[in-house]
């Protein structure tokens, strides 16, 4: 799976692999197994450049432990004891929009229901992954989320278009509540499994562009006023 | 009860099919508890008794009801045989030869209040009653027959109200109008105890009216005192024991499932240990069903095993299948959703051949499965991370390719295109209108 490959450095004081500037995380995962392996797999920081710096395993826990360590990036699951990612990010909103050091936050679930996962994209999540993700391509999503771009699987990318495909409820606020032609070219692309790098080539634009696009579309999803969207894409799937 | 004609529309004598069966009136009497009666919810006009015993008896609603009105001239022996099929058979939902029709919670609202056929039969009952009350003879008796009606009617605006408890229940629309019930349950009582002391007055003991009711009054109160705490006790506890068998039930569910499918598939994965290839097969088959069971909204092909009947649906089971005969993971993302027809049956055949290309030649990356229902067209592309693959350099004599999906394509009215996916393998993007019809 390439689609999470290609990042380019920035340089910093810590570099780690490929110079970028080491990444400071915290896993929150109900699951202690789950948590070893997801260290086993990103935390040699040598290797990766992923410093785990925490873990927490309810929402209570991981609310404490991010507001202590202040982390870059937190890995969230979406079924928590406790309330769920989405209490977690709802209590932790205070530190996600600090501008000086903002908390970003990756879903990281092994859900694939759409309210379950635009749940928490709503809720201020900068991306979705599936928990089949490889270890390199976990390690480059977290290092894209923590440089302020937004991370979307295939399977997010379809979640979304499929809520906003809708017509037949009026969009609230035009500019929020549609996605432009060109946002839909991209995220139909990422649902089709192409890279970045691989979606600027065939659309002719710039890889920073299509970060531009992506970014576009989860700040229409987490602000959009459409109502109920969450309920609505979990109903349209039982259609 | 009333000739008048149900909301429910036009009704027919037919017994129901199988799928009434399962409250009532199946002929097959080897069915355990497919023969009991039960009063119905739908449509009824006072307490659902004539409903459910035409639907129980395989006759005409209306015949039933005629017949308790008949009766009811005869002394009122109708209106006691109703109120007496009242008290002892419960209510059920649905039922009858009525096929469920499409109520939504707000017509279920909206069925509770009466429409004016409803009101017309309560008023035909009311004269007639009166007119049969007033010409009853019954001597010494007649006196009480007033007070007495006005207790039968109190009792059944209070079991009226009781069924209505019991339906919200089952299609939970509690939620709000807390004041109506309320409201008629108070009606019911008043009606009652009206009733009562009227016949108390009535039997010409109205001078130690006074003093019975305060008779009353303090035994109701001793009772109450005495029974208050076990009653409160014993809904407390009932209402425990429900949700421990709730969650009981649940877990029985659960364990049942996981020990069919998980446990045997890690059995299995076990024994075939030394061969990852089967190893992930399993895996990956088993992570499929068991996500598929815990996440997928009910209704939706949780069974499985029968025929896809919509796009999405048909594209997943697809790739299950390729997934599970060539050990490749096949990710499948769908957005939107529609029935199938014949051109879309063919799209999805030649989108099945196109997962097994890339399956087979497609390297050990994963086939990228999107389908994507538009408005006018049905779009899936199948995208491999492969060596590649020119269309050009392919021998004719290789029919795959050819045949299977651009030839099926093509003569369906669609169109195929093969080319070398931009970071590598291979995208087949398969394109197919939709039939007018939508």
């Amino acid at each position: 799976m390439s689609a999470f490959a290609d990042r380019t450095a920035d340089g910093g004081a810590a570099a780690g692999p490929g110079g970028r500037r080491r990444v400071r995380v915290v896993l929150v995962d109900d699951h202690r197994m789950f948590r070893t392996g997801v260290q086993a797999e990103i935390g040699a920081t040598e290797e990766t450049g992923v410093e785990v710096v925490g873990e927490a395993a309810d929402v209570d826990q991981a609310v404490s432990v991010v507001a202590a360590t202040r982390p870059e990036v937190v890995l969230l699951d979406v079924h928590l004891p406790g309330g769920g990612g989405v209490e977690v990010l709802r209590r932790s909103a205070s530190l996600t929009a600090d501008p000086q050091h903002p908390v970003r936050f990756l879903a990281l679930s092994v859900s694939d229901a759409a309210d379950d996962v635009i749940g928490v994209i709503r809720g201020g999540a900068r991306g979705y992954v599936t928990k089949t993700i490889t270890g390199p391509d976990l390690v480059d999503s977290i290092f894209r989320v923590r440089d302020g771009d937004a991370v979307f699987s295939p399977r997010l990318a379809g979640f979304v278009l499929d809520a906003f495909a809708s017509t037949d409820a009026p969009p609230v606020d035009e500019d929020l509540d549609r996605l432009t032609q060109r946002e839909r070219e991209v995220l139909r692309l990422i649902a089709r499994g192409y890279a970045y790098k691989e979606i600027a080539k065939q659309l002719f634009i710039s890889v920073k562009t299509v970060e531009s696009h992506v970014s576009a579309v989860l700040r229409k999803l987490q602000l959009s006023n459409r109502h109920e969207l969450t309920r609505w894409a979990t109903a349209r799937r039982l259609v | 009860m009333s000739a008048s004609s149900p909301p429910g529309g036009a009704r027919t004598g037919v017994p129901p099919g199988p799928t009434g069966a399962s409250f009532l009136s199946a002929p097959d009497p080897e069915e355990p508890g497919a023969r009991r009666l039960y009063r119905s919810s739908e449509g009824r006009m006072v307490g659902g008794v004539a409903r459910g015993l035409a639907g129980h008896m395989g006759l005409p609603v209306l015949w039933v009801r005629a017949f308790f009105l008949v009766l009811a001239v005869f002394n009122g022996i109708g209106l006691l045989l109703y109120a007496v099929f009242w008290f002892f058979v419960p209510l059920g939902v649905g039922g009858v030869a009525e096929a469920k029709e499409p109520r939504d919670a707000r017509s279920w609202l909206a069925g509770r209040r009466p429409d004016r056929g409803q009101i017309i039969a309560l008023l035909a009952l009311a004269v007639g009653t009166g007119i049969v009350v007033d010409n009853l003879n019954l001597g010494a008796a007649n006196r009480a027959v007033w007070p007495l009606l006005v207790i039968a009617l109190g009792v059944a605006l209070v079991w009226r109200q009781a069924d209505n408890a019991r339906k919200a229940r089952w299609v939970e629309m509690s939620h709000g109008k807390r004041f109506w019930p309320l409201a008629r349950a108070a009606a019911g009582v008043g009606l009652v105890i009206a009733g009562v002391t009227g016949f108390i007055v009535v039997r010409g003991s109205g001078s130690h009216l006074g003093g019975i009711l305060q008779a009353a009054l303090a035994v109701l109160v001793g009772v109450a005192l005495i029974a208050g705490p076990y009653l409160i006790r014993m809904t407390q506890d009932l209402s425990a024991e429900r949700l421990m068998r709730i969650r009981a039930q649940e877990r029985a569910e659960v364990a049942a499932h996981v020990h069919d499918s998980v446990l045997h598939t890690l059995t299995l994965i076990q024994r075939h240990a030394e061969e990852p290839r089967e190893v992930t097969r399993l895996a990956r088959a088993q992570e499929r069903e068991l996500r598929s069971w815990l996440y997928r909204p009910e209704g939706t092909g949780r069974d499985g095993d029968d025929e896809p009947a919509t796009l999405a649906d048909a594209v997943r089971a697809a790739a299950a299948e390729v997934e599970d005969a060539h050990g490749v993971p096949v990710e499948v993302v769908c957005v939107g959703d529609c029935p199938l027809d014949e051109r879309l049956s063919a799209q999805l055949q030649a989108a099945r051949e196109a997962m097994v290309n890339a399956a087979k030649y497609g390297g050990d990356g994963p086939v990228q499965v999107y389908a994507e229902v538009e408005r006018a067209r049905v779009f899936v592309s199948v995208r491999d991370h492969g060596p590649g693959f020119d269309l050009d350099q392919v021998p004719g004599d290789r029919m795959g390719v050819r045949e299977s999906i651009i030839g099926r394509m093509q003569r369906n009215g669609g169109q195929a295109r093969l080319r070398p996916a931009p970071g590598g393998g291979t995208e087949v993007e398969l394109e197919m209108e939709r039939a007018a019809a939508a």
